[in-house]
């Protein structure tokens, strides 16, 4: 593994957010309260946007906003533009899903009566259980 | 710092402060987009993730449970998944260019020749309105379907059609 | 109600910056950051602020459910609407040279209706989204928090 100064400091950004993610994805995998996945999950998705807008950023370059007369000068370092815009469509997607899953929170909520992923198991064990031996029982 | 707020939303069982918690983390992430110049970005992630988000979080925390229950299961395979996943990630990144490099691929493909043609075919200073809602119109529209599909979704499944007291979902006080 | 008085008023006092700043969040969109989706959740926040203070009721007295659900399918037909028009004219979908004579103003006009379709979308969505959660009957009362 190529380990100079310069190459890590170059990268160090990227391996950064890449652990925060991994945070996000260990919460995600490792908690059991559905409303900590979905916490877990905005924190994976917010390392991911920082990620991509890391790599758009130019050292030495400005907000990619011209000057309101538009008069251009050639010499401002404007930095990428392009991943702004992708990443804004995806924080607006990841609220759309956010607050869909929170409404299906409520409603698992309702049904179950506990949002802990392993009671909601547990609680659809025997209620399969019960109905096998319905379905036994009326053959 | 951001670390240290993930950590902490890990270890915390109080869902009223894992809640103010991912509205910190929102907030210094937007705080971080500005330092990385993307200032659309910042303010949108802003309002969005420490606001609408925290919101609809504290609604759903006042009608579901307050704590987060013990985890019965080990720790050990989610670690080591995760683990494994973030040194293939590390692999990944070992290719791509260094951080701020002005001669990346990412900065030559498109980017020159919108600079280009923004100033005499739109005439929109700013340039990220102008690639989402000119260049790029389509995937806005899409995105927009997107939010709309969103609000069907949650007006179906709980219902926000004002206060119709439905008999049958009359929550007793189980608590 | 002693104790929430403090909020009432700073309440009532913030509501019109709030949406002023809103509305130039929106139409500043081309020059400077801006643009539909942060005017529109900064808008729905003015809203959600006055139905958390308040009551639900008096926000829903000033904005109804069903209006709002309207205003949301009103936002994106608004936008396909800008859409479908350049076909009629005979240009491509979304080809903003077709709203006006000249095609930077057709640029203009295309962007201004676009995002404006883009704020409506997502304030009716966040306020509707708002109204289905807090119209829901509480499990746990005010005095156990």
């Amino acid at each position: 593994m190529i380990l100079e100064l310069e190459f890590v400091l170059g990268h160090l950004n990227y391996w950064l957010f890449i652990i925060l993610m991994m945070t996000g994805l260990y919460i995600v995998v490792a908690r059991g309260n559905l409303l900590k996945k979905i916490v877990g999950l905005n924190l994976f998705q917010s390392a991911v946007f920082m990620l991509y807008i890391s790599m758009g950023k130019i050292t030495g370059g400005t907000a990619p906003i011209f000057p309101v007369d538009m008069k251009i000068d050639p010499a401002v370092v404007y930095s990428n533009p392009l991943p702004h815009v992708l990443i804004l469509t995806a924080i607006v997607v990841g609220i759309a899903t956010t607050a869909l899953g929170l409404a299906l929170i409520l409603r698992i909520r309702e049904t179950y009566d506990s949002i802990e992923e392993d009671e909601i198991y547990d609680l659809e064990q025997i209620i399969e259980i019960r109905e096998y031996k319905e379905a036994e029982a009326n053959r | 710092m951001m670390a240290i707020v993930g950590i902490a939303i890990i270890r915390t069982t109080r869902l009223f402060a894992v809640v103010m918690l991912s509205g910190v983390f929102s907030l210094l992430s937007a705080l971080l987009f500005v330092t990385l110049d993307a200032v659309d970005v910042a303010f949108t992630e802003a309002a969005v993730g420490a606001g609408i988000s925290t919101v609809l979080m504290l609604a759903t925390i006042a009608l579901t449970s307050r704590t987060e229950a013990k985890p019965t299961r080990s720790n050990v395979l989610p670690l080591f998944i995760t683990v494994v996943t973030g040194i293939a990630l590390v692999y990944g990144t070992l290719d791509m260019p260094s951080f701020g490099t002005p001669d990346a691929p990412i900065h030559t493909h498109l980017v020159p020749e919108y600079f280009e043609r923004i100033p005499h075919e739109i005439g929109v200073p700013n340039i990220v309105t102008a690639i989402l809602a000119s260049y790029r119109g389509y995937d806005t529209l899409g995105e927009t379907v997107v939010v709309f599909t969103a609000g069907i979704g949650v007006v179906l499944l709980i219902g926000g059609f004002g206060h119709r007291r439905r008999d049958e979902d009359d929550e007793e006080d189980n608590v | 109600m002693r104790h929430h008085l403090i909020l009432r008023v700073i309440t009532k006092l913030l509501l019109a910056p709030i949406i002023l700043f809103a509305l130039y969040v929106q139409f500043h969109g081309d020059y400077s950051p801006g643009g539909g989706f942060q005017a529109g959740v900064i808008l729905a926040v003015a809203f959600i602020l006055f139905g958390t203070v308040f009551s639900l009721e008096k926000v829903q007295r000033v904005l109804p459910p069903a209006l709002v659900h309207r205003i949301m399918a009103l936002g994106a037909l608004i936008y396909a609407g800008t859409g479908v028009v350049s076909l009629f004219v005979g240009y491509n979908f979304l080809d903003y040279g077709a709203l006006a004579h000249d095609p930077e103003h057709g640029q203009h006009l295309g962007i201004l209706l676009v995002e404006g379709g883009v704020g409506i979308t997502v304030t009716s969505v966040m306020i509707s989204i708002y109204y289905a959660f807090a119209g829901r009957q509480p499990i746990i009362s005010d005095q156990d928090w």
